[in-house]
């Protein structure tokens, strides 16, 4: 038990850092989108993921002898941080932005309609909470990819595909396999990163599909960040994101 | 003291973004437990995960029921009964179309198509020649609307 404890932990740890540095990327869009409504609807998003993320740090807080969230979320150093490097890359254009929101919340959506089943009780409701606010986030993105994709211009069209390919390497390393969940897949309390990647790739594949946009061929996927090695990109996100932390970490904003 | 008692008193505790709409009508309110007329125990389920509104309520509901003259009050927010939108009342759908906001149909299956979000009645003209502009809004609950009879933009509250 006490392996698929620390297992555990560090599941719901890189759960909550990818969607911690994600809500904090789309925030970079408040007040710069193209349109207000995008400028909205990114802010949103952003709002819904830091929400989830609090939530996975009460679990861990709770059950798991985890500190309180705003020190899980603020007080921890890079190579404690536990996240995908695809959450951690630059806005970039929009174009790229919305790629990695449709890669991502394509898996999140998977990832969090397999813990609607999760032996783990305050997953498995957390989750069927979730789910229902990241079906809002999908449709978003896909209403987007389809409409710049299949419905767009030439430009439109070639700078998805080039979103898609950049994109590509970083989206796998979401499925990076961890040594303890092994131990959590023969508990129930999730199918395991192999069997969500197969399932993504399937839903990815059939939304790109409509999009008129190409699936890239298999590439290596880039690795590391959960075991706290990360892009250059990650240690100035931290440094503005904890910079009244730092200041006074007792501070209410 | 009787929960009947409580809730009543809980019909005057507002959602800080929707004045016109109680917590009980809004259907956040999962339980009432009078332990004794000195110990009340109510529990909350937020509408949205990171509703930023919800440490709000939680103090108002503590107040209320301690305006009711009962000094142990414990308020707790948990998943455990998730919300839906389905758990609004008549009352408080009235209240959300009072706000001029759209009310979520209910639905039945567990997968929500959002198609539904599409073809809402416009909350002025009650028209259901409406288009969706964008599924989010000025605030999480929230969506983006536009009539096509009245020529109106208007916002859904958007069922989950």
């Amino acid at each position: 038990m006490r392996m698929n404890r620390d297992a555990m932990k560090d599941m719901l740890l890189r759960m909550a850092d990818d969607v911690l540095i994600l809500a904090h990327r789309h925030s970079e869009w408040t007040g710069l989108g193209p349109l207000l409504e995008e400028d909205i609807a990114f802010s949103s998003i952003a709002q819904d993921k830091l929400g989830h993320a609090q939530a996975l740090y009460a679990i861990l807080h709770e059950h798991f002898e985890g500190d309180e969230p705003d020190v899980m979320a603020f007080g921890r150093p890079e190579q404690q941080i536990r996240c995908c490097h695809l959450v951690e890359l630059p806005n970039g254009e929009y174009d790229f932005s919305l790629i990695r929101h449709f890669l991502f919340d394509a898996a999140e959506f998977i990832r969090w309609s397999a813990l609607v089943e999760s032996t783990s009780e305050p997953l498995a409701k957390l989750a069927l909470k979730i789910r229902g606010e990241l079906k809002y986030h999908l449709y978003h993105a896909q209403t987007w990819i389809i409409q710049l994709g299949a419905q767009g211009s030439e430009e439109s069209r070639a700078r998805m595909q080039t979103a898609i390919h950049m994109a590509w390497p970083y989206a796998l390393g979401i499925f990076e396999k961890r040594e303890g969940d092994t131990g959590l897949v023969a508990e129930g309390v999730f199918p395991g990163e192999d069997e969500l990647r197969t399932r993504w790739l399937a839903f990815v594949g059939s939304v790109l599909d409509k999009a008129s946009l190409d699936l890239p061929a298999d590439a290596s996927a880039i690795l590391g960040g959960r075991d706290g090695y990360h892009t250059e990109y990650l240690g100035p996100l931290l440094d503005e994101m904890t910079e009244v932390y730092r200041q006074d970490p007792s501070a209410q904003w | 003291m009787t929960s009947h008692q409580v809730l009543d008193a809980l019909q005057s505790v507002r959602d800080p973004e929707i004045p016109t709409i109680s917590v009980v009508d809004m259907g956040i309110i999962t339980d009432v437990i009078v332990h004794s007329d000195e110990h009340v125990s109510v529990r909350m389920t937020p509408t949205f995960v990171g509703c930023p509104a919800i440490d709000v309520m939680r103090s108002d509901v503590e107040r209320a029921v301690r305006e009711l003259g009962i000094a142990a009050v414990d308020v707790t927010v948990n998943f455990d009964v998730p919300w839906t939108t389905n758990r609004l009342t008549e009352k408080g759908r009235a209240a959300l179309l009072q706000h001029g906001l759209a009310p979520p149909e209910p639905f039945e299956s567990l997968t929500l198509e959002l198609e539904v979000l599409n073809n809402v009645a416009c909350p002025y003209c009650g028209s259901h020649k409406t288009t969706l502009k964008s599924p989010f809004g000025p605030t999480l609950c929230r969506s983006l609307h536009y009539c096509n009879s009245c020529l109106q933009a208007f916002e859904g509250f958007k069922p989950i």
